[in-house]
């Protein structure tokens, strides 16, 4: 069966998008993070710099996942694998 | 690009890395692209650095002035870093690490300069994951035997049964890869998001770009800077403490 190229395109555009979504997963596990970092700089004042690089590495770590999402959105949008 | 994916004002939009000039090897064409020049500009301003740096510590003073204090200072925070990290078994890997991180981070706030980030580039970032993959495989060699690699590589079943051997050797094969993605598309994000904020909003950008600068720069760069040296370190002494 062959397609034309536009439609290619526009599946393409969809999958970006659905792939997008990943960025949930990340959000969710960020926003735990920081909920605890706060809850623990209140606990423990005194060691607010270890909670807040450690925080801050952990988020960045987790960011990972969502990022292979926004990755696979960037390799169908300009690389456009699908293509003949 | 074209082609209505990106709305209207397409054509304005510019993150892809171009090819400068080609040429012959050996039969293939290879080009010479902006990564290249934007890398050779970041190793060319880290080599000033370094022999201004050099050339103030031959004759470096107790009292330290100027650029002295300057060194000193980047020394003593890249030291601190590797020595809370690796601890005291972790001395010689000071050098590759502080390297590491001022390279990267350079390349990563070049983007304020109006150069595109050399580590936007796959074939930047792969590299510096492979040679935190080839330290790891170096160092489990030199300071665990044989056979403790062996049983770490069967590790939850035991050694006769090395069914569980596959799936560890993956996970010591994702490292580099995961490694070198997670710079790769944190930059890359920031590029195109700078890239789409010049080139869609054209007429409005006119002076709080400079915040998502800092953002996309400043802060996310310094901190992947941070995360890819932990990771290395960290990745390091686990390969490293096997036997104590």
């Amino acid at each position: 069966m062959e397609f034309n190229e536009n439609f290619i395109l526009g599946c393409s555009a969809i999958g970006a998008g659905l792939a997008v979504i990943a960025g949930i997963g990340p959000g969710v596990g960020q926003g735990i993070a920081a909920g605890y970092g706060a809850s623990a700089v209140g606990r423990n004042p005194g060691a607010k710099g270890a909670i807040t690089s450690t925080m801050l590495l952990g988020q960045a770590v987790a960011e990972t996942t969502g990022l292979y999402g926004l990755l696979i959105a960037f390799l169908l949008l300009f690389v456009k694998p699908l293509l003949p | 690009m074209g082609q209505g994916i990106l709305l209207s004002g397409g054509d304005n939009i510019d993150f892809m890395i171009h090819g400068v000039f080609s040429y012959k090897f050996f039969g293939q064409e290879v080009w010479i692209t902006t990564s290249h020049i934007c890398l050779l500009i970041v190793v060319l301003v880290l080599l000033l650095f370094f022999i201004i740096g050099g050339s103030v510590f031959r004759k470096a003073k107790t009292i330290p002035t100027g650029f002295q204090n300057v060194v000193e200072m980047v020394v003593e925070l890249l030291d601190g870093i590797v020595g809370s990290t690796m601890g005291e078994k972790g001395k010689g890997f000071r050098n590759y690490i502080g390297v590491i991180f001022i390279f990267i981070l350079f390349s990563n706030i070049s983007g304020l300069l109006g150069l595109r980030p050399p580590t936007a580039d796959y074939g930047v970032t792969l590299p510096l994951g492979l040679l935190t993959f080839t330290l790891v495989q170096i160092n489990k060699l030199r300071f665990n035997s044989i056979p403790s690699i062996w049983v770490d590589l069967c590790s939850p079943l035991p050694p006769w049964l090395p069914i569980w051997a596959p799936i560890n050797v993956i996970g010591e094969v994702a490292v580099p890869i995961s490694l070198s993605l997670r710079l790769f598309a944190n930059v890359l994000s920031g590029t195109v998001m700078m890239a789409l904020v010049y080139g869609l909003l054209q007429l409005f950008a006119m002076v709080w770009p400079a915040a998502l600068h800092v953002y996309f720069d400043i802060f996310s760069g310094a901190i992947q800077t941070y995360v890819f040296c932990m990771l290395t370190m960290t990745y390091i002494s686990n390969a490293m403490g096997g036997d104590e």
